[in-house]
């Protein structure tokens, strides 16, 4: 059955991609299809990739696998239910940061808390791309916007430091201006047993000319081999850090259990809840001693 | 005074919160309907957790009883500012039994019973509950003996020390009344039978609970709003028993349904419980459950609103909100259960019509009904079954194919050899988003077309009374036993009750049926009698008569009787 294994590009040749020439999310599909194919065990048909709306969010469009494009914000609570009720899937949920910061900010911190055995892919273009270039909640301070005319006067949103901080247990920035790093990321992060965020930096040739490819190339670096991820105190100064961004994995603790295997539907059986046929006989002799 | 209850008799307990009234309600009505009596419980409460006035009324009868009504026969109140509370309810006729130095209350029909004083005598007065809990079963005639067993086996969990003391009050206040029963001052001589005794004693909330359960409900994500919340804390407690049921309390109710759809996508029959407010946030999901074709299932205990309104309080307010919610265009089935076996039933059913149509199914209760209860006959499950729809997928596998009927079979992910995609923006037969207009219309043709058959199969609205009518009384919901027995009381002729379980879509023949009544009273509990609206709008019959109540109480027997009269 795997021999179809290909995260190749649904319809190849005819495929209309709605993104602008140059624009970042290309080396995030990019990137994100080579890794899938050499992820071991993993192919198109045990495989969802949940999004939500904004130009990132089209991504699954462009894979041939099973994939659940919802609403605009809610991209984590449907891969919260796909992944915890189906414990043979791998899930990727994957948007913009507008959508998983903005919109969806509330479920990213309880996400967070529930720590669900999914991998969360952030493309962080600090901008709204989709409705043409208004805030997001990750665009610097001062920047003018059709919107923020006078330039944005709030302090931008820092996805890694509060991740650390709610207890994420996999924490990591990638980059499109790092290919290699960002896929050596995603692959750990699919690997992780719990929730694991990958804010990939991308830039919108179209509506952001501030945080250009150049931009994101000199305001980051690799983190040296040498860090230790495991030690949250170091990760949140270097999460706070705000002029330059290191890319790899900036924190990570294996000790929290996540949530999909501490749930009782799984105390005895690991079959996903579609296999499972309810005895009715039960049910009535339970429902009939409701004296 | 010399008074006996014969067939039917209504006693009211009110006390504040804390003072134990949930506990006297649930232990006398499980005591009498061992016994063999037919019992009805209602409690009203306010949003509180202390203080305050709540009561809750049984009802006990040699026939049935099912519903609210507004007379007191007895009443027992724990502090002077509940009786203030029922001073609408309580007419010359009724018997207060009350302590009434302690209450400082006076009223010709008061029989003065030290309550307070025994449970003080006892260790505290936190025992006044289980005093007035004796004394009710005394004026039964049920033994003493008897009494003692049931005690023991009702806190079969607690200490020694407690099961004691609790004995002693129920014993001190049986013998109170003994003294009552015996000179025939105060006497109930209702029937009681063997059969009763083997009934299932339910609320609402259970009984959805329990549907949901026999129809195979997987999963449940939702976050609390009273009066919503009871049917997640069933589920959850069925889970313990049931170990294939995944509970989530989500962070708020958008999550929530965002949960549930996923949840289906993936192939676990899921819900979501809320009330109004909370469906309210809801309302994005609908949509995209509409677009995604995906089967869901909505229970919404309704309250008075706009906003929180009044929290604890009923109404059946929110038909509009779940017929018109969400954007766009697309199918949905709401059904309304009357009654406990009802609401078994068609949450159970809810579980395969979402699944079979692929459409969201709502399921319409309010407070009154998931709060109330009453003893019925043992549910026979035969003939049900959980009819799961679901299909393994070929290599070509396109999730929104265009079939005749519109309904395209429905893959899961990793079950077959394709793949399933999902999209809440229109899209083409693979799921893929599209602005292809040609494909917009035909997939809204396909989606759309489903109303045929949803209206096929629509439940028909039941009879009560002779086919051969000259008046109808609509009803819907939980007024469907209030109305009932308000037809059966009055003398009024020519007029029988018609009951919607089924509130959207109406089935093709309902028109027929109302073309046949010569005057038509809908009966509601909201202020803009919203099903009469629904009604005309499907069937362009006029429906000017209109009983609408919205003061947060289901309507009493009596009430609707002169109400119902005074209009034919
Ligand atoms: C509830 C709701 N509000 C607003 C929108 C409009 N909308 C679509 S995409 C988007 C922002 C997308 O920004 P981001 O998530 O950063 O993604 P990008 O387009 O930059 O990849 C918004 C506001 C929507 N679809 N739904
Ligand atoms: S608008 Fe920006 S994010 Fe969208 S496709 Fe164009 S470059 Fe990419």
């Amino acid at each position: 059955m795997n021999e179809t294994k290909t995260f190749s590009l649904d319809y190849e040749d005819n495929l209309d991609i709605a993104w602008c020439p140059g624009c970042g999310n290309f080396g995030i599909l990019n990137l994100l299809k080579k890794t899938l194919e050499e992820i071991e065990n993993l192919n198109p048909e045990n495989f969802v990739l949940v999004s939500g709306i904004g130009q990132a969010a089209k991504i699954p469009h462009y894979f041939k696998t099973n994939f659940f494009n919802g609403l605009h914000g809610r991209a984590l609570p449907a891969a919260t239910a796909i992944k915890a009720t189906r414990p043979d899937l791998t899930v990727i949920a994957e948007s913009g940061e507008g959508d998983m910061y903005g919109e969806g900010g509330n479920h990213f911190i309880h996400t967070i808390r529930r720590n669900i055995n999914i991998t969360n892919i952030v493309h962080d273009n600090m901008i709204y791309g989709l409705t043409k270039g208004q805030a997001s909640p990750t665009t610097q301070t001062g920047m003018t916007t059709p919107v923020q005319v006078n330039g944005v006067i709030l302090k931008p949103f820092n996805p890694i430091a509060v991740a650390i901080a709610t207890g994420a247990t996999f924490v990591a920035r990638g980059s499109v201006t790092d290919p290699k790093t960002t896929t050596e990321i995603i692959k750990e992060a699919i690997k992780h047993p719990g929730y694991a965020l990958v804010d990939i930096y991308q830039p919108c040739v179209t509506f952001n000319k501030i945080n250009t490819f150049k931009w994101f190339k000199d305001h980051t670096y690799k983190l040296d081999e040498k860090y230790d991820y495991t030690n949250k105190e170091e990760a949140i100064k270097l999460a706070l850090k705000e002029d330059e961004f290191p890319l790899g994995i900036i924190y990570k603790n294996t000790e929290r259990k996540p949530f999909d295997e501490q749930l009782s539907i799984y105390k005895n059986t690991k079959e996903p809840l579609y296999k499972r046929q309810r005895n009715l006989k039960r049910i009535e002799e339970f429902i009939n001693s409701k004296k | 005074m010399g008074k006996i209850f014969k067939d039917d008799v209504s006693i009211v307990l009110s006390g504040e919160a804390g003072q134990g009234i949930q506990t006297i309600e649930k232990i006398l009505t499980k005591i009498l309907k061992e016994e063999g009596f037919n019992v009805f419980a209602t409690k009203e409460y306010m949003s509180r957790i202390r203080g305050g006035s709540n009561s809750t009324e049984i009802r006990v009868g040699s026939d049935t009883v099912r519903t609210h009504i507004n007379k007191i026969d007895l009443l027992l109140p724990l502090t002077k500012k509940s009786v203030d509370h029922l001073e609408n309810r309580i007419d010359t006729e009724t018997i207060i039994i009350a302590e009434k130095e302690t209450l400082n209350l006076d009223n010709k029909n008061l029989i003065d019973i030290p309550i307070f004083k025994i449970a003080n005598e006892i260790g505290s007065k936190i025992y006044s509950n289980i005093v007035a809990v004796g004394f009710v079963l005394s004026l039964f005639g049920i033994e003493k003996e008897q009494l003692k067993k049931h005690m023991e086996n009702y806190f079969a969990k607690k200490s020694k020390d407690i099961i004691q003391k609790n004995i002693q009050a129920i014993e001190k206040g049986y013998d109170e009344g003994k003294k009552l029963y015996s000179s025939e001052d105060l006497k109930i001589q209702i029937k009681n039978n063997e059969e009763t005794k083997d009934n299932l004693l339910i609320n609402g909330n259970d009984a959805v609970a329990l549907g949901a359960l026999a129809g195979g409900c997987d999963s449940i994500f939702s976050y609390p709003m009273t009066p919503g919340t009871g049917v997640l804390l069933s589920l959850a407690n069925f889970s313990q028993k049931f170990d294939d049921i995944l509970v989530e309390q989500a962070e708020d109710e958008i999550a929530a349904i965002n949960m549930a759809i996923g949840g289906w996508y993936a192939g676990a029959r899921s819900m979501v419980t809320t009330s109004g407010g909370g469906f309210s946030l809801m309302e994005e999901g609908v949509s995209l459950a509409g677009m995604l074709e995906s089967p869901m299932v909505i229970h919404i205990a309704q309250r008075p609103g706009p906003a929180t309104g009044l929290p604890t309080r009923t109404a059946q307010e929110d038909l509009n909100l779940a017929l018109y919610s969400g954007h766009g265009e697309f199918p949905r089935i709401i059904y309304a259960p009357g009654n406990i076996e009802d609401a078994f039933f068609i949450s159970q059913k809810a579980f395969n019509e979402a699944d079979k149509y692929q459409v969201p199914v709502f399921l319409l209760t309010d407070q009154y009904f998931v709060d109330s209860y009453y003893n019925v006959k043992k549910f026979n499950l035969d003939n049900i079954k959980i009819e799961k729809y679901f299909i393994k997928t070929d290599k070509n596998y396109k999730r929104y194919k265009i079939t005749e009927n519109g309904i395209s079979p429905r893959g899961i992910p990793n079950y077959g050899e394709g793949i399933v995609g999902v999209d809440s923006d229109e899209h083409d037969e693979y799921g893929h988003i599209t602005e292809d207009l040609d494909i917009r219309i035909k997939m809204m043709d396909k989606r759309m077309g489903k109303l045929d058959l949803l209206k096929e199969n629509a439940i028909m609205p039941e009879i009560i009374g002779s086919e051969d009518f000259k008046n109808l009384i609509i009803s819907w919901g939980s007024n469907y036993n209030s109305v009932k027995e308000a037809l059966k009381k009055s003398k009024i002729k020519n007029t029988s009750m018609l009951h919607f379980t089924q509130l959207y879509p109406l089935n093709n023949k309902v028109k027929d049926l109302l073309k046949k009544a010569e005057k038509i009273i809908v009966v509601e509990n909201n202020a803009t009698g919203q099903f009469a609206n629904l009604l005309k709008l499907e069937t362009n019959i006029n429906i000017d008569n209109r009983i609408l109540k919205y003061d947060g109480m289901p309507f009493s027997v009596e009430e609707l009787i002169k109400k119902i009269e005074e209009i034919i």
